[in-house]
């Protein structure tokens, strides 16, 4: 099968450091990458580099349709959230209040939500955009135990059904995953 | 993706305060007959480029809200992981912007030519005028907006930026709305048209370099 995400000798420097240099990545269909790290190690620079929102100094990447959950809400404050949601056009929108518990807040306005709703609605948007690759941008932050056992099953259901992950994350995360350090 | 921007700007357009330029530009109208005085022949002759002086100072109110708040809440990031060029959002971003500015002001426009004593075939000189130029000012506001989302000081930046930018708008706009028979009215409908072909591109550059 085709890679979903290939990175060849990816070299990124941010405000005049040298994050990594000459830094492979691979992911087939059904692959999850768990980028760690200490802090400011480029986990979430990484992440963005494979988004296309950064430019990388030397390498190149390839890669599928891609959905990002990172600290950027998005989401109209004024709206109810599955209205909020719907506006990025997501084919899994109902599947992905339902998995992550949110059909039952779907009237509430999205300034009213909580840290961690809110947490639950970005990964909500990656699940319903139907893309086969996931970059997931500290995924645990701000969750609770059973948002986490939710985005386990969502994770694990996603590379079933041939999906990649690349996570980034300071805490273990929970189910199979390839490691990938920062910073060494 | 493009149509569903454009409904949203001009819903969160509406929904926040679309009516605030508006204000703005009824306002320096108000105030032009107390410091001019109460000369109507002198009135009538500086009011079309009165009008133009507060139709551009409306236009820089909005700059704040049109990219920064979306810049800061990662709506840009995502809208580019669909796959939306950053153009084509800039230009999303003008038609959103404009619909909710233009046809106000242009409603606005029928007061204020009476406040600075226009008479009725001024004030159609000037609708027309205002109809090309406005366009090209929700051009101007939102690639400025894009060129200054992120810095410190943001809004008076713009201000500084804006204005010498809409410097030929002005010119042969306020000439249209004041004469007729001359061929302002093409010139102020050429710079319109260079203004916002270029805008787009202007803002899709600025979005981009604008990712840190």
């Amino acid at each position: 099968m085709t890679a979903l995400l290939k990175g060849d000798g990816l070299t990124l420097v941010r405000g005049g450091r040298l994050l990594f240099e000459g830094l492979d990545l691979a992911l087939a269909p059904g692959n999850a990458l768990h980028v760690t790290g200490s802090n400011g190690s480029g986990k979430s620079s990484l992440i963005r580099l494979v988004a296309g929102l950064l430019k990388p100094a030397a390498g190149r990447i390839e890669r599928a349709d891609a959905a990002l959950a990172d600290e950027g809400l998005a989401l109209d404050r004024e709206l109810p959230i599955r209205r909020s949601l719907a506006f990025w056009r997501g084919p899994y929108l109902a599947d992905a209040l339902t998995a992550f518990d949110l059909d039952r807040l779907d009237q509430v306005p999205v300034r009213l939500l909580s840290t961690g709703q809110a947490k639950r609605a970005r990964l909500a948007r990656v699940m319903a955009s139907g893309a086969p690759l996931w970059l997931l941008d500290e995924p645990l932050n701000g969750l609770d135990s059973q948002g986490a056992e939710q985005l386990a099953a969502v994770i694990s259901a996603h590379r079933d059904k041939g999906g990649a992950v690349l996570a980034a994350s300071h805490l273990p995360l929970a189910g199979d995953w390839r490691t990938l350090e920062l910073g060494r | 993706m493009i149509g569903a921007l454009i409904a949203r700007e001009v819903r969160r357009g509406l929904h926040g305060a679309a009516w605030l330029p508006v204000a703005f530009f009824l306002l320096v109208a108000t105030i032009v007959p107390f410091a001019i005085g109460p000369d109507a022949r002198l009135l009538a002759r500086i009011g079309g480029g009165a009008l133009w002086i507060a139709a551009l100072t409306a236009a820089l109110l909005p700059i704040e809200r049109l990219i920064e708040p979306d810049r800061a809440d990662g709506v840009l990031d995502q809208l580019a992981l669909t796959g939306m060029a950053e153009e084509a959002i800039g230009a999303a971003k003008i038609i959103g912007h404009w619909l909710t500015f233009g046809p106000l002001l242009l409603i606005a426009t029928v007061p204020a030519s009476f406040l600075v004593g226009l008479d009725g075939a001024a004030l159609g000189r000037s609708l027309i005028a205002l109809a090309v130029g406005t366009p090209a000012l929700a051009a101007l506001a939102v690639a400025v907006a894009a060129l200054t989302t992120g810095l410190p000081r943001a809004g008076s930046l713009a201000g500084l930026l804006l204005m010498p930018i809409a410097v030929p708008l002005v010119i042969f706009g306020a000439a249209a709305t004041g004469d007729g028979e001359s061929s302002a009215l093409k010139l102020e409908a050429a710079a319109a048209l260079l203004t916002v072909a270029g805008a787009p591109f202007v803002a899709g550059a600025a979005i981009r370099a604008s990712r840190t």
